[in-house]
């Protein structure tokens, strides 16, 4: 890796890809705001980015598993599990409620060490275990309904000052991943794990911590989009956030995170979280039929990853 | 050592990976017919054998995916078959003459989504988990908009072929059978089934000892894709007709037969007796919930338990390289 200071580092493709994200971002709010101006304000950008913290949530927890090069198929269903419990134990008693999140925290933290220890496919686990979530779920609401806490509608409706709650909270979010898994001494053992378990085990480190912790923080935060969720919609149901799985895969990979290796971008994975967002309502300012939406957020994935592979190409060139 | 000396052919069907889903299946099933009173036990075997039909030709498919390595897995699956399914039914327009003809373009959006699959593997050098993931968004959609989310019925001749049984065993299944001794075969025995094995033990030393590695990929995943569309296809004609949602337990069920029939998830070693005897144990897991008549959340939650518990137990692969 050679290091320069010279003003063709600006545009040298190694910066260019950990700008790529950024980039797509702000190509499709400036064809958003070119198509619909009315969505340049306050209300507007708040009615636009509403969803986006649930699903930077959930693509955040996908991140935790995807560094350690493992895969979570149950991650909606989970979300959903969690807005099911925020809307009925813990709005009536929340200490229920709370001991039931944290038990959902610990079952991600022995799923990690499941897949560790018996050596699985995190694949056909988590895909086992996303029946689980949704069965308990139907358990619990078997029809929609239910009701947010108080100060979980507060709090996701709150008016902050300048710009609207989800943009501070996105912002806030990538920010405190990133200080953590990104810049922290033991946030390099963490990623180490993804890119070479045995060479982080010969250093002393374990292994079976290092997945459990992982899964634990994928648990969390996608416990918090949950309730982040509920918090928008008031009510729940069991199948409320079953797209978070495909949506936070592919919020992780638009963001420039690596499928094996440990190369992940916390601040990447919010952004790519958000550009999915954006895409669904520049998709409905487009016109396009809605049969396509799911379709047209394939393609971006796919557009966006055959991008990179120029970039990829053209940084290996020079 | 063992003290006690088995005969020897013992000792080596001990040994074979698939033989425990199908001890499984055989211990599920007397569990329901000891609850059942042996009632109707012919037919429970008849119906298993019918259901377990769609997860095999997924499962094979998926098998010869996953032998090609770590990351080979097709998530396109469920998307092919409902695709697949509804175009072919379209086309049928419920007219018997045009039966043929019907199955024939199922198998020919099959191949052309698992072309589509390999392209994006292979022209965006992503991984295969990813690629497919991404091809299923679009497959998916297509079949949406295609469909306008309406159940197409199937031809009559079409849904009554798909009940007629040959003493005692439906057609379908018949087929199946013969399709998997076909593809033991070809795993075993034939230039293109060693290659799966070769280029799932070690891609590299495969292409150093000459095997064609990117057109044995290439024709995998054709493979693994016709034969989900094929699914779709006679999933429509036996369930009254192509919707949106067929495939949906066809994601967990492709890759849950794969590691309980005793197929190493790690790549290189596969085996076809083990997906007819996983096939046969989810059906009949399921099949047991419904006697003992639970709900539909309780039986979500003890279908994830039992399967994670049987994977847990079964699919223990020792770390390789």
């Amino acid at each position: 890796m050679r290091e320069g200071v010279s003003p063709q580092i600006l545009f040298s493709p190694r910066v260019l890809r950990s700008l790529l994200p950024a980039l797509s971002l702000v190509a499709l709010l400036a064809a958003i705001f070119y198509l619909q101006p009315r969505a340049m304000s306050y209300f507007g950008l708040n009615l636009l980015l509403n969803l986006a913290v649930p699903i930077a949530l959930a693509t955040i927890a996908q991140m935790f598993v995807i560094t350690v090069n493992d895969l979570d198929l149950s991650i909606g269903a989970y979300v959903g599990f969690t807005a099911c419990v925020a809307a009925t134990w813990l709005n009536q008693q929340p200490l229920l409620g709370i001991a039931v999140l944290l038990a959902g925290i610990a079952v991600y933290a022995a799923m990690g060490a499941l897949i560790h220890l018996r050596n699985l496919p995190s694949i056909v686990v988590t895909l086992g275990m996303s029946f689980v979530w949704q069965g308990l779920s139907v358990l619990l609401l078997p029809t929609p309904g239910g009701r947010a806490p108080g100060w979980l509608l507060g709090l996701m409706g709150l008016k902050t000052p300048f710009l609207p709650f989800a943009i501070f909270a996105s912002v806030g979010l990538g920010l405190i991943v990133h200080l953590g898994l990104m810049r922290s001494a033991y946030g390099v053992v963490l990623r180490g794990a993804g890119g070479n378990a045995r060479s982080v085990a010969r250093a002393g480190w374990s292994v079976l911590k290092v997945k459990m912790i992982m899964f634990a923080l994928a648990g969390f935060f996608g416990a918090l989009a949950g309730l982040a969720l509920v918090g928008l919609t008031t009510s729940a149901d069991a199948n409320i956030a079953l797209r978070y799985t495909l949506l936070s895969v592919a919020g992780v990979i638009l963001g420039g995170g690596e499928f094996v290796g440990g190369r992940v971008s916390p601040i990447g994975a919010v952004i790519g979280a958000i550009t999915l967002t954006l895409a669904a309502s520049f998709l409905s300012f487009l016109r396009l039929n809605p049969d396509w939406q799911i379709g047209a957020q394939g393609a971006i994935l796919i557009l966006v990853l055959a991008l990179r592979l120029l970039v990829t190409r053209a940084e290996r060139a020079s | 050592m063992p003290t006690i000396a088995m005969p020897v052919g013992v000792t080596r069907l001990v040994r074979k990976p698939w033989l425990w889903s199908f001890v499984a299946t055989v211990a599920v099933w007397l569990a329901m017919e000891i609850f059942t009173g042996g009632q109707g036990a012919g037919e429970v075997v008849t119906a298993a054998l019918s259901f377990a039909t769609f997860s095999v030709l997924v499962g094979l498919g998926q098998m010869f995916v996953v032998t090609l390595g770590p990351g080979n897995v097709d998530l396109s699956i469920p998307a092919t078959m409902a695709l697949a399914g509804t175009i072919a039914m379209k086309y049928m327009d419920t007219q018997d003459p045009r039966i043929a003809a019907g199955v024939v373009i199922a198998l020919a959006v099959g191949a052309a989504v698992g072309a589509f699959n390999y392209g994006l593997i292979r022209a965006l050098r992503i991984p295969p988990i990813i690629a497919t993931l991404s091809s299923a968004f679009l497959f998916q959609s297509a079949a949406i908009w295609y469909n306008r989310g309406l159940r197409i019925k199937p031809p009559p001749a079409f849904a009554d072929f798909s009940f007629a049984e040959f003493h005692g065993l439906p057609y379908f299944t018949l087929g199946a059978i013969l399709l998997s001794v076909l593809l033991h075969i070809a795993l075993n025995r034939t230039v293109y089934g060693r290659s799966v094995i070769a280029i799932g033990q070690n891609p590299r030393a495969a292409r150093f000892a000459g095997v064609s590695v990117e057109r044995t990929r290439f024709a995998t995943y054709v493979m693994c894709a016709t034969l989900a569309g094929l699914c779709g296809c006679l999933f429509s004609a036996f369930s009254g007709g192509a919707a949106l949602n067929m495939g949906a337990d066809y994601l967990l069920a492709s890759i849950a037969v794969v590691v309980i029939g005793g197929t190493s998830v790690a790549g290189g070693f596969a085996n076809v007796p083990g997906i007819w005897g996983a096939s046969l144990f989810l059906f009949l897991i399921v099949a047991m919930l419904n006697t003992y008549g639970f709900g539909a959340g309780i039986r979500m939650l003890l279908t994830g338990i039992i399967i994670i518990a049987v994977i847990a137990a079964a699919g223990g692969q020792k770390a390789q390289r």
